[in-house]
């Protein structure tokens, strides 16, 4: 399905650029050893400007999510998932992606996802599937 | 707590609304102008009496139809002499204009501040189907501060991102399709006693839940019905207040707190900013939400409404569902009745300031033939996710 990319800068490109080489990238403070998203120059926590993105495991669970039924646009016809997932590094690490290659009536909070990443122009998008 | 309390120098003293047009055939500044007037005449003033202007979220948009009319094009078309004006989004959701408006009363630099609030969304979707609050406004690549991490992955509506929130809200707290229903249904019975609300006919639980699925959990009727109108509110210091015209309504207390991430993800997805927003209102006040006669509280989307009534303490956090089942408790007779005059849902997507006209309305005895019993205290809410402010009303 068609897709409006983000515009790339400093601070966002690790997340939208890992998976050029397979990777989940998330900004991690090396001073409090937190992680958090999304990404920015500074710990929203501890206020240390040593931070860094680090590859995490691309593994989580659903937080929540919903089925689409409604075509927004004439592209967008089939029902598709649109889910929040939590990252299995860290409580509360999470963002919104799409759940892919499963019947949208299967999908479930709580269910165990990986990351699997599609490539849109120099955009390597974070989608996930059943793990 | 707070040393002091800005918001109890300032009371509602006029209130104003335009046509509720699906869609209107006047201009957004015709409509702004119809809502200003008639608040500035409802308060017993003369437009040289007003010396402020705020409003949420102002021409954030270089004049689009979610907000067509900001500050300095109204200030201009009415020939207004100001101390003080401003407007823009990136505040405490709906209410911000009223919230800031009384900051600048309270501040001693206004002594009577016009709030307003224009939307045109049905008249622009007779041709365009996807103008709405989020349609993206960037151009190629998204940059925006938050939108960039959702459009991606076909987020084109904040219905999506509040279904996240219901569903959540079901599987955590057992809420059910039935239970979120009576939110629509409620305001439909209302809107029937509203002759401006856009949706009048009689809606039964079968027509609900035959209604098209939008973004499980949420259907067409959860979500509000887009319209024209403006609305406008009159806040005045409340020592000159009481020269106005109508019984002065109180500011109480506000809530505007947000001590999360401005994120529609990061956030907490069962409360939102309105915990936050809930325990601020309540901090500054010694009334209790046992005290409340009538509230106001957003329905963009039903969830919120759901979400509303736990973060004000109006039921207890989880039991929105349970507390609303049947919709006995929330009717105009009932305990605690809400969105009398329809809501967003019923009513039309007045955004925000719709819900304080009504709160005045029934406050003063105005509402004719949605009037509830006569109450002293009302609250109103708006905001969604990130997105939170509340009022607390009080009536002498
Ligand atoms: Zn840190």
């Amino acid at each position: 399905m068609p897709r409006k990319l983000p515009a790339l800068t400093a601070d966002n490109h690790s997340f939208w650029q890992g998976g050029r080489n397979g990777e989940l990238l998330i900004h991690r403070c090396e001073a409090c050893k937190r992680y958090f998203h999304p990404p920015s120059p500074i710990c929203p926590t501890c206020t240390s400007f040593e931070v860094a993105p680090q590859r995490v495991s691309g593994k989580g669970v659903i937080a929540s999510f919903t089925i689409n039924h409604q075509p927004w646009t004439p592209e967008l016809a089939a029902p598709f998932v649109i889910a929040i997932v939590e990252l299995q590094e860290q409580k509360d690490l999470r963002f919104v992606t799409n759940i892919e290659d499963t019947p949208p009536e299967q999908v479930h909070i709580g269910m165990k996802v990986r990351v699997r990443f599609q490539q849109e122009d120099d955009v390597w998008l974070p989608l996930f599937v059943k793990d | 707590m707070h040393d002091r309390q800005y918001e109890k120098d300032v009371a509602i003293t006029g209130i104003g609304q335009s046509e509720v047009g699906r869609p209107s055939t006047l201009s957004g500044m015709r409509l702004t102008l119809d809502a200003c007037l008639e608040a500035i005449n409802d308060a017993g003033l003369r437009k040289e009496d007003i010396d402020g202007i705020a409003c949420w979220p102002g021409d954030n948009n270089n004049g689009d139809s979610f907000s067509p009319v900001g500050p300095l094009a109204l200030k201009n078309a009415l020939g207004l002499e100001v101390n003080w004006f401003g407007g823009g989004y990136e505040g405490p959701g709906p209410l911000t204009g009223l919230i800031n408006g009384a900051m600048a009363i309270a501040s001693g630099m206004c002594r009577h501040v016009l709030v307003f609030r224009t939307i045109t969304e049905s008249s622009t979707r007779q041709h365009n189907k996807q103008a709405s609050a989020l349609s993206n406004k960037t151009l190629g690549r998204d940059s925006s501060f938050a939108w960039q991490w959702y459009t991606p992955f076909n987020v084109l509506s904040a219905a999506n991102l509040m279904a996240i929130y219901a569903q959540r809200h079901f599987h955590d707290y057992g809420t059910t399709s039935e239970q979120l229903a009576q939110i629509a249904l409620t305001c439909r019975r209302n809107a029937q006693r509203n002759p401006k609300a856009i949706y009048r006919s009689p809606m039964s639980m079968d027509d609900y839940m035959q209604s098209r699925m939008i973004s499980t959990p949420l259907r067409m009727f959860d979500c509000d019905v887009h319209c024209d109108a403006s609305t406008a509110i009159i806040l005045s210091r409340r020592d000159v207040a009481k020269d106005c015209r109508n019984p002065p309504i109180r500011i109480e207390a506000i809530g505007a707190a947000l001590n999360q991430p401005w994120s529609w993800d990061q956030i907490s997805l069962t409360e939102g900013a309105a915990f936050d927003v809930g325990r601020m209102m309540w901090s500054r006040t010694d009334l209790k939400p046992k005290d409340v006669g009538s509230a106001q509280l957003y329905d963009g989307f039903s969830i919120l409404t759901m979400i509303w009534l736990e973060a004000l303490g109006l039921c207890p956090k989880g039991e929105s569902g349970r507390f609303v089942e049947g919709g006995q408790r929330i009717a105009l007779d009932g305990e605690l009745p809400i969105n009398t005059n329809g809501g967003q849902l019923s009513g039309g997507r007045t955004h925000g300031l719709g819900y304080v006209h009504e709160a005045c309305l029934q406050l003063w005895n105005k509402a004719e033939g949605r009037q509830i019993a006569d109450h002293q205290v009302a609250v109103t809410a708006a905001g969604g996710g990130p997105l939170g402010g509340s009022l607390l009303l009080v009536r002498d």
